[in-house]
């Protein structure tokens, strides 16, 4: 109990409110401007949070991402245009809504059920993590393994729709964390002699340049103008919230539970809950006929999911270091910057950390409510910005920011080749998930491996010897095999 | 998007053969059969299986959505070679000539390739170089280099 009073005393300070305060704005506005997204958001705030105590800096994520998820929601109902890919799923449904008068109703439920799902993601999350904690503390080596391998399984098989693809991103994500000394034989791999490719490639510019800087050349490669759907002041969008509740409370729940399992599956994130999602409604629905024709009910269902989603990630990624989303595979890396490495360990040691991480999520979700009321109010004005004035800026943030790491212009090298390898992977039709994995587990996967290894004496058996080792090592085989035993059957 | 799988996976069969070749030469665990060249060779031989069978696929003639082709002929790479030359022109001339000399020239080139007027592109270049000057050398102190002002600073 000791430590939850003093995770309060961490989050209710002047500091750590204005953190959050300042995010959340922040995190509303990037998500609102299409083209921005919420990876983007946290990618071009980490450079910021590099200067801020552990809670703040997480504090920071959390919320710009829970909000930035919400707002994507604004864009998609006024021009037709996700503010960011979690609200791609449901963006038609939204503008369709708009179209009949009903913009009140469209951005009501994304923010409502957005809030309702965040809720519950962190409920799960606030109930799974420290219980699974408890289970992880007596994982070995072999179980780490074992996990690694099935976040791999399940970004290439679940997160995208081409696995083949998806592998080759993966696998390109190995070939980068293979870089530098960090081996278990200590030697240095694919450094060309450069002193700092010794200590490796460094993450942080490497994602803000495959999450922003790609995104800025995508910006300029592409130019449409998009056109607003209604010019009208908007009534209140609290009205017959209730009713819809009453309503779909089914659809609300399904959302949340489907949305925190996605989230939580290593690769996968918000936005592909929110499609499962839309197409689960359409599935179970009463009305299918209605979907794609401005209907709320998917969006009440997916924009649940997105938000649910986010908790959720955020399970393996406290408990195991294993990333949830690319969102998470961020955070991680602040963890890491910040002393407060993920792993059980982190709920013994520094329980009051984890509890303050806690009580920002809840703390974010409920702002969400006045915050964003308060971003549909202004929507039309942040609309009006044009993306062209900001891009530049953005690009210039990256460029500092990257700089900012380590301060070496080596990090402005890699944010801009990773952005320009992110821009053709995108265009080829390659995710960028798995790729991040790739980075983030590579060194852990080869270290687990290694000491697994030694530990077995060379016996591969080994590796499926302990109970939950050898059941997650066959759980991931035959995700491998399945494909294969289907088209034997066939034939 | 057929065509650009068949040259993804030849580039990413080349790819391969140099990390399969280069991987030999490291060193393996003291006392292990394996070592520093086994992730390597894995990622390896992983990425020329499926360059491979990328190019395979597409000689095949799998159909599959195709995003990009649908919005060619709309496209400006003209910009986005700007955006690249920019960052480029940063890494390469910010230690020289300082911070507040090239980052507003890569500010205005962003905004005049992203078409906006002369006098409006001067004036965000301007502020939105003393607003990042601001944040990140006085109050995150970040050493952003003072290069040839330095004298003046």
């Amino acid at each position: 109990m000791d430590a939850v009073a003093t995770a309060f005393g961490l989050v209710f300070q002047p500091y750590v409110l204005l953190v959050i305060a300042l995010s959340a704005i922040y995190g509303l506005f990037v998500g609102a401007i299409p083209g921005l997204t919420a990876t983007m958001a946290t990618a071009l705030l980490v450079p910021v949070t590099f200067f801020m105590p552990p809670v703040p800096a997480v504090a920071a994520i959390v919320t710009a991402t829970a909000m930035a998820i919400f707002s994507g929601d604004i864009p998609s109902a006024l021009l037709r245009m996700p503010g960011t890919p979690a609200s791609a799923a449901y963006t038609d449904e939204a503008y369709l809504l708009t179209k009949k008068g009903q913009a009140e109703t469209a951005l009501g439920a994304g923010l409502v059920f957005s809030v309702l799902g965040g809720i519950f993601g962190v409920l799960v999350l606030i109930v799974a993590a420290p219980a699974l904690a408890e289970i992880a503390l007596k994982f070995s080596s072999f179980e780490y393994f074992w996990l690694v391998m099935l976040g791999f399984t399940c970004a290439i098989f679940i997160a995208g729709s081409d696995p083949l693809k998806g592998l080759v991103s993966l696998l390109l994500g190995l070939l980068i964390s293979v870089v530098g000394l960090e081996n278990p034989a200590g030697a240095p791999r694919y450094t060309f002699g450069n002193a700092e490719m010794m200590g490796g490639i460094p993450l942080i510019p490497l994602m803000i340049g495959m999450f922003a800087v790609s995104e800025i050349l995508r910006f300029a490669v592409v130019v449409a103008k998009p056109e607003m759907a209604t010019d009208r002041p908007f009534g209140n969008v609290f009205k017959g919230m209730g009713a819809l509740l009453k309503k779909y409370p089914l659809q609300l729940f399904r959302g949340s539970v489907l949305g925190t399992a996605v989230g939580a599956l290593p690769g996968a994130g918000a936005d592909i809950a929110a499609w499962m999602s839309y197409a689960m409604s359409k599935r179970f629905s009463k009305e299918p006929q209605k979907f794609g024709t401005g209907h709320v009910e998917g969006i009440v269902e997916s924009g649940a999911a997105n938000n649910a989603a986010l908790g959720g990630a955020w399970i393996p990624a406290l408990v195991f270091g294993i990333p949830g989303d690319s969102i998470t595979a961020i955070a991680i890396g602040v963890l890491y910057l910040k002393d407060m490495n993920p792993g059980p360990t982190l709920f013994v040691n520094n329980p009051q950390n984890i509890y303050a991480v806690f009580i920002v999520f809840i703390l974010a979700q409920l702002l969400m409510l006045p915050f964003g009321w308060g971003a549909i109010k202004v929507a039309k004005q942040i609309l009006r910005i044009p993306a062209a004035l900001l891009m530049p800026l953005i690009l210039l943030f990256c460029i500092v920011g990257s700089f900012a790491i380590n301060n070496s212009l080596f990090g402005v090298v890699v944010m801009l080749a990773a952005g320009i390898v992110g821009f053709f992977m995108e265009r080829w039709g390659f995710p960028v998930a798995p790729t991040i994995l790739g980075v983030v587990l590579g060194t852990m996967l080869e270290e687990h491996f290694f000491s697994s290894l030694i530990k077995a004496d060379g016996n591969f058996l080994a590796f499926f010897e302990r109970p939950i080792a050898g059941t997650l090592g066959v759980l991931t085989l035959s995700v491998w095999l399945w494909p294969l035993a289907r088209m034997l059957r066939r034939r | 998007m057929r065509r650009t799988d068949a040259f993804v996976g030849l580039g990413l069969a080349v790819l391969a053969w140099a990390v399969l070749w280069s991987a030999r030469a490291f060193p393996n665990v003291p006392g292990q059969k394996l070592g520093a060249a086994f992730l390597p060779m894995l990622v390896g031989a992983g990425l020329l299986l499926c360059g491979i069978a990328l190019i395979a696929r597409s000689l095949r003639g799998r159909a599959y959505a195709d995003d990009a082709a649908a919005e060619a002929g709309r496209e400006h790479f003209g910009s986005s070679l700007v955006v690249i030359g920019a960052v480029l022109a940063y890494i390469f001339l910010s230690e020289r000539l300082g911070f507040l000399i090239v980052a507003p020239l890569c500010l205005m080139a962003g905004f005049l390739a992203f078409r906006i007027g002369w006098q409006r592109a001067l004036l965000w270049a301007l502020g939105g170089t003393g607003l990042v000057h601001f944040s990140f050398y006085k109050l995150l102190r970040v050493p952003l280099p003072w290069g040839v002002i330095t004298p003046f600073y």
